[in-house]
């Protein structure tokens, strides 16, 4: 049956599906989200494919280091609406193409049984309505899982403004779902998207919520109810094109971390793109440090416990971009240091700059066979030339941060690539027009 | 008083060579292959004959001081097949029966982190096996890969492609080691090419390609080149995410 399918689909594959590719994967590449974690799913019998779970398997890398490990795709780059930072807004001059709900299938299917993916992310420009284009797109995970047997990662994109019975079916097909809110304040958005604004995009994310607990609470009584959703949603916030500080971005990430079902949040510079819209600030390169500053606040609030207001505060409401935030956090308190490696708690031992989760977690383990000196924490693992100037141990040196000021620290640990943050930071420091 | 062992450099020869040095009271500085020359300033030059009998013995015992975790990582350090990696083994499995509670956690102890840490080299062996192996379908239906692992870790990885691709027939082989596996739609047994030249360079001949393949690559390395942001290349993180030594099998990485 697949087989007879399958000789007939490749008449269409040629030149054409080639260029569409293309084209379309030009259009999805500067969604950032790339996971393919957080559902363990085994073969069904039969059918094709799997989920691993745990972090998920990235298959390949592109030229500016991101992975690749969903075939991250367009249904349409046509779109009615006209998002000043968004290449596929409807103004701008660029190849327009369709994939077919068969063409993309093969596609996929064809990828991953060579190994190239993981599965399928799939995202719509916006053609006539937002129902219209999420049903076209329900219908692509619905033939790949049903007709296909499909068992790989599924990450769906929902269309801001869709109703609330799509997300329903769409959610029992994908793993994960993700809304994008691209910019972190309503009146920035209205700005940059007239067309758009955060309601459009809190209602689904809220959808998606409900019916993540819904199935969870179900699943306990009924150990057959399909699950939904399973690895939850993400977001996206676009990085430098509106003047939002990190404050108020980092704020908002923690506010929505606080959703069960919201595992990550992206942070994507913005790459200038659409240079001709006045509205935009002018950039020669995208805020590349800055953003690697995000990502770094991120994990501190998702796996070293951090708070968004610990990270950044009013006084201090940008990160540092010469040294990363949780050094900054530790020259901002200086009174905490040092700390002695063997006796602190793990919740304090995950504050030192220098030692990371993983390391954290065998010196815990390790201390109770017999105290532990600078070597050994080395061979554990432990980044010295930071952790030197906050920790004790059994026979350390004396230059912590007590003796040589917080600023001397902070000039030794400055990043040397002095080169490249100056450029970066010219071009953070720009005045965004009214 | 130095001594040395001499074994067949198997599994079992390994723990046969534990229970030989606990019941004759000699412990070896150092671990050889029967046939190699021993180092100068020995005294004593041992032969350990494998016994399965010996060796499950001791196999039982690590059964009853270690957990899974533990054992898994024995397994995994044996076939990272790095040299001394045999002693390091010998010192651990000493040291697990020596003390009364698990060294699993002592990270102090060198011998224990170094194995933990050769352990994670060898499952981040696999992990790049299950991201970098590229299948190439052939004439007759089976999709055929080669790989050439640093550390012999493809058979940790079976488990994940016959779950993964329990439909298709699929040929995973090691170039480096010359063997690999082929999976007939039940299960994945170990072969031996007795040719294997069209898979040294990576790419299955034009004639045994199956008629798509072709096309299927095209696309892929059109689409991996769509991919990458002009404005944000980054050829030294591209590097060490993906590793030179895979681009030789990798279609997107091939001119």
């Amino acid at each position: 049956m697949w087989r007879q399918k399958n000789a007939y689909l490749c008449i269409n594959m040629n030149e054409a599906v080639t260029e569409k590719l293309r084209v379309l994967a030009e259009s999805a590449k500067y969604d950032v989200s790339c996971a393919s974690s957080g559902t363990v799913r085994r073969n069904q019998s039969g059918g094709l494919g799997n989920t691993v779970g745990g972090m998920g398997i990235c298959h390949s890398f592109t030229e500016d280091g991101r992975c690749i490990s969903l075939l991250k795709i367009m249904l349409t780059n046509y779109c009615i609406y006209d998002c000043a930072y968004c290449i596929n807004r409807r103004t701008n001059d660029i190849p327009r193409a369709t994939l077919s709900v068969s063409e993309l299938v093969e596609l996929t299917i064809e990828f991953y049984r060579r190994n190239y993916i993981e599965g399928l992310f799939l995202s719509s420009g916006v053609v006539r309505n937002p129902d219209y284009t999420m049903e076209r797109m329900v219908r692509v995970v619905k033939d790949l899982r049903t007709v296909h047997r499909f068992n790989g990662y599924i990450h769906l994109k929902s269309i801001p403004g869709c109703s609330e019975e799509l997300i329903a079916e769409a959610g029992l097909y994908a793993d994960r779902m993700s809304v994008n809110l691209e910019i972190p304040t309503e009146q920035n958005l209205k700005l940059l998207a007239p067309e758009k604004d955060h309601a459009s995009v809190f209602a689904p994310m809220r959808y998606i919520q409900q019916g993540m607990l819904q199935s969870i609470e179900d699943r306990r009584k009924f150990r057959h109810t399909p699950r939904f959703v399973p690895a939850g949603q993400s977001t996206q916030m676009i990085v430098g094109v509106s003047p939002e500080n990190d404050m108020q971005i980092l704020t908002l990430s923690s506010a929505l971390y606080k959703r069960s079902s919201m595992k990550r949040v992206y942070y994507s510079g913005f790459v200038p793109v659409n240079d001709y819209d006045k509205r935009l600030p002018t950039l020669t390169q995208a805020p590349l440090v800055r953003e690697n500053r995000l990502y770094q606040a991120d994990w501190l609030m998702r796996f070293y416990r951090f708070r968004a207001d610990e990270i950044v505060d009013a006084q201090h409401p940008n990160l540092d971009i010469d040294i990363d935030p949780k050094l900054a956090w530790a020259l901002r308190h200086p009174e905490l240091f040092p700390v002695d490696v063997n006796t602190c708690d793990y919740l304090m031992l995950l504050r030192v700059p220098g030692i990371g989760v993983k390391s954290a977690n065998l010196i815990v383990a390790a201390r109770r066979y017999g105290r532990l000196n600078a070597e050994q924490l080395k061979k554990i693992g432990i980044v010295m030339k930071k952790a030197q100037y906050f920790i004790t141990c059994r026979e350390l040196p004396l230059l912590t941060v007590q003796e040589i000021s917080p600023e001397n620290v902070r000039k030794a640990l400055s990043e040397p690539r002095k080169q490249k943050l100056l450029h970066n930071r010219q071009q953070l420091s720009l005045i965004f027009p009214d | 008083m130095n001594a040395v062992f001499f074994y067949d450099k198997t599994f079992d020869g390994l723990l046969s060579a534990v229970f030989q040095a606990y019941s004759t009271k000699r412990f070896p500085d150092r671990l050889l292959k029967v046939g190699d020359v021993a180092p100068m300033f020995i005294d004593e030059r041992i032969t350990v004959i494998t016994d399965p009998d010996q060796a499950g013995r001791v196999w039982t015992g690590l059964l009853n001081k270690t957990d899974a975790t533990v054992r898994n990582m024995l397994g995994y350090v044996w076939l990272s097949e790095i040299s001394g990696s045999d002693e390091l083994l010998f010192r651990y499995i000493c040291k697990t029966f020596d003390s009364k509670h698990t060294v699993a956690w002592n990270f102090g102890d060198a011998d224990v982190l170094e194995l933990t840490k050769i352990a994670r080299k060898v499952a981040h062996e696999a992990l790049y096996i299950k991201q970098f192996v590229r299948f190439q379908k052939s004439a007759d239906g089976i999709y055929v890969a080669p790989i050439h692992p640093e550390y012999n870790a493809l058979p940790l990885t079976i488990a994940h492609f016959s779950d993964r691709f329990a439909d298709q027939q699929w040929v995973i082989y090691d170039t480096k080691r010359k063997y690999g596996y082929y999976y007939n739609l039940h299960e994945a047994v170990e072969i031996t090419l007795a040719d294997d030249n069209n898979l040294l360079n990576g790419r299955l001949n034009d004639t045994a390609m199956d008629d798509d393949e072709k096309l299927f690559q095209q696309l892929w390395k059109s689409y991996f080149k769509a991919m990458a942001i002009k404005e944000r290349l980054n050829p030294r993180l591209h590097r060490h995410n993906m590793p030179t030594r895979f681009w030789r099998y990798l279609t997107e990485k091939r001119i």
